[in-house]
């Protein structure tokens, strides 16, 4: 019999759930889905749960995302974004979390620039954590939801060719998407310019391909990332306009496949750059697919995590 | 081990689904505003049974039917040590001003029935909400609920436990009854 409980109290990454949780959460977020494509979105499961967003880093939609899954469960939300806050006066991380935490909240969902971030906050404090990105380091339900948007448009992950270009260095929706992706049974390649992919990265398991052409060939599927310009401290590349030339996915590249490659983007999306905006709003795109099961996904996590408490 | 007694044969079980679907048949001589909804797992079981049966007793093509899962919706969330795994509602119709039949197959704290009462009204406003189940355990309620129609009433005490066995799932359609839950 399949498991019917999650294995973890926190989600604080791919790297510390098992493929049966992923699977879990999986099934949790297909009946989900149902739930947020009828009139009524909403269903009453976490009425007497208290949800903190703590934001360190900016974000829109992964929050929006969060919020919405959160308030269609019929949780209490609480928001709560760095740049206007106590932080900025100097306070710790664990006093702001005990301090938000002191009004009985039960679950904390947080973004912070530390890689690691979360793990600290796991070991001093009692409420279930979920990672809404942690630095270059992990952001589990962005590949939670890449994974599964692949399982619905494919039908499964496993044995499928998945292509993640661009800065792999700095991106944590790459490196959860690789832990994802490879529990589930799936081949990955990674793609960019060498000054972007981190060194070792075949010890994950991954092929590395710098020719986009030969990269494109090979998947069935390619998650395009954003290049984080905001992260690079030293310049990396040239020039964004050679970045695009070398790397970035045009509606010509795409035909001379010639196979139905499936695009993906975590958004948000420099059209032009990673994507030009005839493949970003092809039909070969499931980015919109992505945000939607965003929510799904998302619900199905806080709700397992939440089903743990006692 | 315990192998349970039969309360309800293989026979009777028939005669049994027969009844439920006549008594239906009678309070809803217009059946176009009925609504037959299984509870998701074994309520669905039931309530397929009974959609075939008035399917083949009013030659009407095909009833409204639906299947709800009310997992989402218990109230007893967070306070089990497991989760319970969720299964599918469907429901493609909207269950505004209908006559809904909510089937189970045991009627026992009225809990469920609560929970699938709050996740119906996600589908509608219904006319009215009815309560069928194959087994009503009378005595053990903890909420005002009570069963329309009903298979058998088993007054058990509160460690007994009832089984009902599916022709789809088990092989055979009998209801069992357990001094104890193994």
């Amino acid at each position: 019999m399949s498991q019917s409980q999650i294995s973890t109290k926190h989600l604080l990454g791919i790297k510390y759930i098992t493929k049966e949780d992923i699977e879990l959460i999986f099934k949790t977020a297909s009946e989900f889905k149902d739930v947020i494509n009828r009139p009524i979105k909403k269903v009453p499961s976490l009425r007497d749960v208290t949800v903190a967003n703590v934001f360190f880093e900016n974000s829109t939609r992964t929050r929006i995302s969060f919020e919405l899954a959160e308030r269609r469960l019929s949780a209490d939300v609480v928001n709560f974004a760095a740049s206007s806050s106590s932080v900025s006066k100097g306070e710790t991380l664990l006093d702001t979390v005990n301090n938000i935490l002191a009004m009985k909240v039960d679950m904390v969902v947080m973004r912070h620039p530390a890689p690691g971030a979360h793990h600290f906050l796991a070991k001093h404090i009692d409420a279930n954590i979920i990672n809404a990105g942690d630095g270059t380091h992990e952001h589990p339900t962005q590949a939670l939801l890449d994974a599964y948007s692949i399982q619905e448009k494919l039908g499964s992950v496993e044995g499928k060719n998945v292509l993640i270009v661009g800065d792999i260095l700095h991106s944590r929706v790459a490196l959860s998407n690789i832990f994802c992706l490879k529990k589930l049974g799936a081949n990955v390649m990674v793609c960019g310019p060498s000054t972007l992919i981190p060194r070792y990265i075949e010890s994950l398991g991954v092929i590395v391909e710098h020719d986009i052409r030969k990269a494109l060939q090979w998947c069935d599927v390619a998650n395009v990332l954003r290049i984080q310009l905001e992260r690079q401290d030293i310049k990396y590349i040239p020039s964004l306009r050679e970045y695009a030339m070398y790397f970035g996915i045009n509606k010509k590249l795409l035909e001379s496949v010639n196979k139905d490659i499936i695009i993906m983007h975590p958004g948000p999306i420099n059209r032009g750059v990673e994507l030009t905006s005839d493949v970003a709003d092809s039909g070969q795109s499931i980015i919109l697919d992505q945000v939607e099961n965003g929510v799904a996904v998302r619900m199905a996590v806080l709700y397992l995590l939440a089903g743990k408490r006692m | 081990m315990d192998h349970g007694k039969i309360i309800v044969s293989s026979d009777r079980f028939q005669l049994t689904l027969l009844r439920l679907c006549h008594q239906i048949f009678e309070n809803h001589l217009d059946t176009e505003d009925l609504c037959i909804v299984g509870i998701q797992e074994r309520g669905v079981l039931l309530a397929e049974r009974l959609r075939d049966n008035l399917i083949q007793m009013t030659g009407k093509q095909s009833f409204k039917y639906g299947m709800l899962d009310i997992t989402f919706y218990r109230d007893d969330f967070r306070r089990r040590d497991t989760p319970i795994k969720a299964s599918s509602t469907h429901i493609d119709f909207l269950v505004e001003n209908k006559n809904v039949i909510l089937v189970d197959d045991v009627l026992y704290t009225g809990r469920t029935v609560h929970a699938a009462m709050a996740a119906l009204q996600d589908f509608g406003r219904p006319r009215k909400i009815e309560m069928l189940c194959m087994v009503d355990r009378r005595f053990n309620r903890h909420f005002p609920i009570k069963a329309d129609y009903f298979g058998i009433a088993v007054d058990a005490v509160d460690e007994a436990y009832v089984s009902v066995e599916w022709q789809q799932k088990q092989g055979v359609d009998q209801v069992l009854l357990f001094s104890g839950k193994e």
